[in-house]
């Protein structure tokens, strides 16, 4: 945000705020670790918040849950900020030195009264201007958020509204006071700053309008690079489809089982003229694919760095060979670019390294030797003496201006999911993380766990009982786009309307089939989080189908 | 707070009963309704700082119901985020909490060591005759009788405490009581019958500090407190101020009464200075060293003066906020002093504005629940927190992280009770009364076999002799054979200590305590070493287990004696003894609290001083 892609805050901020925000996170079960900062901050008396449409394990930990209906989190944030502006808790002082759009945000705002925010998002209109006061009151205030906030068609209006929030209370750029997306592996955030991205250089330089960046890179690379952003992996799929995209080079993903309307994935990939997968599993993408190249485990069996969610880049460390043919990234890549006549140079890791340090300045200062000596560094580390920055923005303070650029208001409206409930899909079905599980399961399928119950529908008592349909009992689950059959699970942490799946056990339940691959236009992530299904009982329908056999033998 | 809580119902009477502490849920998500429609729930630290009505609930569902339900524990543990486990763990923690189905009524025989001297053998013979073994509910029976330990009636034992659950809980003690009586127990036709024993207030009463009201007041009513002199030590602890009283009481050398004799005006100035806020006053109530009922006797008939009492403490200390943890097994205690504290905040004597001086202070009752572990201080803070009873490591002391880690006074009832007279007379004069070192009266709980059992008060420095005296001497003219002094967690002494001087200092120099006050007289006719047995059987019982020396200890000492009471000992009877003296010190040097650092006293002293085990003659 603000030209920076990384969260604002420190762990340790965390850890010493007043109150937290946890919207569109689980964190309970999805960052178990971050979640124990929270912990902390919860016993050093920090109060905390949480929006999420399920009453999940953090939400049960909060003192306020707001229990939104999904998608509606614009019309939250939008109603918290009217709140915020009516009550004169808008820091007046921060918005003139550091903002623009401040005059137009409050008129976009306006219309999202507290009646309205309750009939759009279910919310009780007490809990919200409560919920309100209290992050504007608060002397520090996070907000920190997951997939909840982003797998939706309106992701990137959903980080806007949040940082709307922030700007408006000027709770970001000083100690104790952020946004924070949590990420989901342990170098999501590396590999964005890496340039893993399709508009950026590696430290997050753009590549279409930062011409000296791009100059440095053509120079050091000896090679010219075009201004202009390639294709996210939704725009991807799109060109697949016209026919556009015919080749296709997958390192460490697996699209086939993790995208959204994954028929039409399996199509998509199937219909390629080449495929390639880089991955430490044979996983469901590397078994449509013409070749495959087994990697070496990032985190034990390869040299290198990540980077958390607190920007700081740790090294990691090779403890074992890997098995039988797989090789280090690196390696492959290299290999790579000679079969394509390229002779790159790399002594190893640190190599490559030294090469980003010289070309991206957010990381100049970060040597192998520091980073192992400091415990890790948070960038910007502009040089070899400088400590990295705790916190992001703090310009955002400066005297009497804010240096650089002003941070905008960005107004944003509140846009209901996509996949519209109806008598035939009454019920909402939103995806997510369980805490001995993760993505698709590659990587945590090979692992037993205690935990571990594999993939069920989730339904309220309430539906259960009106469906007639019994805790483990198989169902068909439909959407406008397919059907699975799964078995239910009662909880009681949902409310009625609301089911809940995940995607942890393609094999078992395909749940993409039921999701909708409608994407947010900037970000290209698709609505995993909002679906309308319906649920029916499996003998009912079997019955039926006998009905209409008999039917059929009666007119004969 | 992560709970796993499985999703048994409670029943209509379980939800009532908690709710009857917590009020009704605010939403379906704790609990609630699921009928609403669930989109905002509250919790978090609001929830989690009522962990302190766990105790309470814990109580309602057992009053109410008449055991723990697995589905009424949840339902609690939804609605304190507590960890089901570790609710369980505080429920099972208590002996008056049943956690399987009992019957909803049913009386707690006492068989401890003063009920053992007043024919509480012949009683358990005769309801074992007549009614059937302890635990075992007849089969035309919605009741059952239990075996006790000290139910702190030994004036008037052997005594019974009834138990009934219902929609209007009927707890009540019987005394003297026979085998008829807890037939009509078990029958649900008795009522609580009790008297109140203080022998010198029949006799006048002249020159008693502490007992001057027992008998004379009306225990019920402020007015008749007021006009027997109450409310006068507050007036003057109001006018001297804060410093002033804490000057009184440290000028009077009053030393604290639960048996550490801690100097209370320094204890006072402690938590008075302490800059952490906020600081809490807990009047330590669990009285339950077998053999000990003043604190009972106090409650009963003179409840306002501990408030009033309390009270000068919150001003001096700068707290506003009283605890009064009493023993669950003191109904009657506990339902005066429950309608003395309404009186009192319905004349603004505890309140926001007490007196009208502009003094904030308020009582909060806390009733036990069968564990002698808690009067314990720091257990006792773990109970009225809500955790299991276990006492703290100290440091740090409760004058600097006491009750819920703020700066924390606990005072004795009896110690409580004196600052009223101290500020009568002035710290000075009180400090003339008693001996050097031990200031002041105290009470004697005398009991077993003596003339008039009852509670004595008598300065310190009055000797043995003279307080069986005062309690018309051993029973029938029988010969005196030992007295234990101070307790279960004291000693014995025999007829030739009759001279010792009951004080601090000189009990200290012989060997011996004061302990909690007890006298516990036994004659010759008594055997000593099923009187040992109680004991031990008692300290192993009541071992909370959290520290290895006295959760081994106090069994191993119980299975040592066992054998030799057998007469089959291991080795010699000289190397069991041995090894009781080996446990004894073990116990003593590495034990946490004071439960194991005593626990085997009185055994060492009735070895040791009485040699009970060697032959007779020898």
């Amino acid at each position: 945000m603000f030209g920076a892609g990384g969260g604002t805050s420190s762990y340790r901020e965390v850890e010493e705020t007043d109150l937290i925000f946890l919207w569109g996170s689980n964190a309970r079960e999805t960052h178990p670790i971050f979640f124990h900062r929270v912990l902390k901050a919860v016993n050093n008396g920090a109060r905390l918040f949480v929006v999420d449409p399920r009453r999940t394990g953090s939400a049960q930990w909060a003192d306020t849950w707001l229990g939104l209906d999904v998608g509606s989190d614009v019309a939250l944030s939008n109603a918290m900020a009217r709140v915020i502006i009516h009550a004169g808790l808008h820091n007046r002082e921060f918005i003139d030195r550091a903002t623009t759009g401040f005059e137009e945000y409050a008129a976009s705002v306006e219309p999202y009264t507290l009646e309205r925010a309750e009939l759009d998002t279910g919310i009780p209109a007490d809990a919200i201007r409560e919920s309100a006061l209290a992050y504007a009151r608060a002397d520090r205030a996070m907000i920190c958020w997951t997939l909840g906030i982003t797998e939706h068609h309106n992701a990137v209006d959903n980080v806007f509204a949040l940082i709307n929030l922030a700007l408006l209370t000027g709770h970001v750029g000083r100690y104790g006071s952020g946004l924070n997306p949590l990420r989901g592996q342990n170098n999501v955030q590396g590999g964005g700053d890496m340039g893993a991205i399709p508009n950026k250089l590696p430290g997050f330089q753009d590549v279409a309008s930062n011409h000296e960046a791009r100059a440095r890179y053509e120079a050091a690379w000896n090679t010219t690079i075009q201004p202009k952003y390639g294709w996210h992996l939704t725009q991807m799929f799109e060109a697949m489809e016209r026919g556009e995209l015919r080749s296709l080079y997958v390192v460490g993903e697996n699209p086939a089982q993790s995208e959204a309307d994954a028929a039409h994935t399996l199509h998509l990939l199937e219909s390629l003229d080449h495929l390639v997968v880089q991955d430490i599993f044979l996983t469901r993408t590397a078994e449509l694919a013409d070749v495959v190249l087994p990697a070496s485990v990032s985190w034990c069996e390869a040299e290198g760095t990540v980077t958390n969610s607190e920007r700081r880049v740790q090294r990691v460390r090779k403890a074992l060979d890997p098995p039988g043919q797989a090789r280090d990234d690196i390696e492959i890549v290299v290999e790579i670019a000679r079969r394509m006549g390229h002779e790159w140079s790399y002594g190893g890791p640190e190599d490559v390294w030294t090469e980003l340090r010289s070309l991206s300045p957010m990381h100049r200062g970060m040597t192998y030797p520091r980073l192992a000596e400091l415990g890790g560094i948070q960038w910007p580390c502009w040089d070899e003496q400088h400590p990295g920055e705790q916190f992001l923005h703090a310009r955002l303070w400066d005297e009497p201006k804010a240096s650089g650029d002003p941070a905008p208001f960005n107004i944003v409206n509140n846009v209901a999911p996509v996949d519209e409930l109806s008598d035939e899909f009454p019920i909402r079905l939103t995806t997510g993380r369980r805490l001995d599980s993760y993505n698709t399961g590659v990587q945590s399928g090979g692992y037993s766990s205690p935990l571990r119950r594999g993939e069920s529908l989730d339904l309220s008592p309430e539906d259960a009982a009106r469906l007639a349909v019994a805790d483990g009992e198989r169902v068909r689950v439909s959407s406008r786009r397919g059907s699975v059959e799964a078995p239910v699970r009662i909880d009681s942490s949902l409310r009625p309307g609301l089911a809940f799946m995940t995607l942890h056990f393609p094999d078992e339940v395909e749940t993409n089939i039921l999701t909708i691959d409608a994407t947010d236009p900037k970000s290209g992530t698709a609505e995993f989080k909002a679906s309308a299904i319906r649920v029916d009982k499996l003998d009912a329908a079997a019955a039926e189908q006998q009905t209409a056999a008999g039917a059929n033998v009666a007119a004969r | 707070m992560d709970l796993r809580l499985t999703n048994q119902e409670p029943t209509e009477a379980e939800r009532a009963a908690v709710d009857s502490v917590l009020g009704p849920p605010d939403s379906a998500w704790v609990g609630g309704d699921r009928g609403d429609d669930g989109h905002a729930a509250h919790g978090g630290h609001a929830a989690r700082a009522q962990r302190h009505l766990l105790l309470p609930v814990l109580h309602a569902l057992q009053g109410r119901v008449g055991w723990i339900s697995q589905a009424g524990l949840g339902y609690a543990c939804r609605r304190l985020t507590v960890p089901p486990a570790e609710a369980y763990g505080v429920a099972s923690f208590y002996a008056l909490f049943a956690l399987e189905p009992r019957a909803p009524v049913v009386a707690h025989v006492c068989t401890d060591i003063a009920c053992m001297c007043s024919g509480s053998g012949e009683l358990v013979a005769a309801l074992e005759r007549t009614i059937g073994p302890s635990g075992e509910r007849p089969s035309n029976g919605s009741a059952i009788w239990l075996e006790s330990p000290c139910l702190g009636l030994c004036e008037q034992a052997p005594a019974v405490l009834v138990t009934r659950a219902g929609e209007t809980p009927g707890d009540h003690s019987i005394s003297n009581a026979t085998a008829a009586d807890v037939s009509a127990a078990l029958a649900g036709t008795s009522q609580q019958r009790t008297g109140t024993v203080a022998p010198q207030t029949e006799d006048g009463g002249d020159g008693l500090r502490l007992l001057h009201r027992v008998g004379t007041v009306d225990p019920g009513s402020l007015d008749s407190y007021r006009s027997a002199g109450g409310y006068e030590a507050l007036r003057t602890a109001f006018d001297i101020g804060p410093a002033g009283v804490i000057r009184e009481v440290t000028d009077s050398k009053l030393l604290g009464r639960g048996g550490a004799a801690f100097p209370t005006g320094r204890k006072w100035d402690a938590v008075g200075r302490n800059p952490s806020m906020p600081h809490y006053i807990v009047c330590n109530a669990d009285e339950s060293e077998p053999g000990t009922f003043k604190d009972r006797v106090v409650i009963e008939s003179d409840p306002f003066a501990l408030i009033e009492a309390l009270t000068v403490a919150g001003f001096a200390t700068a707290a506003e906020h009283g605890y009064i943890y009493l023993r669950g097994e003191y109904p009657l205690a506990w339902s005066r002093l429950e309608h003395a504290i309404e009186q009192c905040r319905s004349r603004g004597l505890l309140g926001d504005d007490v007196m009208g001086r502009g003094f904030r202070f308020d009582i909060e009752l806390r009733k036990g629940a069968g564990a002698y572990i808690c009067g314990e201080e720091t257990a006792l803070f773990n109970s009225i927190e809500g955790y299991r009873g276990e006492p703290r490591s100290k440091p740090p002391f409760p004058v600097d992280k006491g009750l819920f880690a703020k700066p924390t006074v606990v005072n004795n009832v009896e110690s409580l009770l004196n600052v009223l007279g101290i500020l009568h007379d002035g710290g000075a004069a009180f400090s003339r009364i008693g001996t050097e070192q031990s200031t002041g009266t105290r009470l004697f709980c005398l009991a077993g076999c003596v003339q008039r059992p009852g509670l004595y008060e008598a300065p310190f420095g009055v000797t043995l002799r003279e307080v069986l005296d005062m309690a018309g001497g051993v029973r029938d003219g029988n010969d005196l054979k030992a007295v234990l002094l101070g307790g279960a967690a004291g000693g014995f002494v025999g007829p030739d200590m009759l001279d010792l001087e009951l004080s601090f200092e000189a009990t200290r120099a012989a060997g011996a305590t004061l302990g909690s006050g007890v006298v516990l007289v036994f004659d010759q006719t008594v055997d000593l070493v099923p009187i040992l047995l109680r004991i031990a059987a008692f300290f192993r019982d009541e071992s909370c287990g959290q520290c290895v020396p006295c959760r081994v200890g106090t069994v191993r000492q119980q299975e040592a004696l066992l054998r030799l009471a057998a007469d089959r000992p291991r080795g010699s009877v000289a190397d069991e003894t041995a090894l009781l003296a080996e446990i004894a010190q073990a116990m003593r040097d590495a034990s946490i609290c004071g439960l194991g650092q005593t626990a085997a006293n009185a055994i060492d002293s009735a070895i040791n001083s009485l040699r009970v085990f060697e032959p007779q003659g020898a």
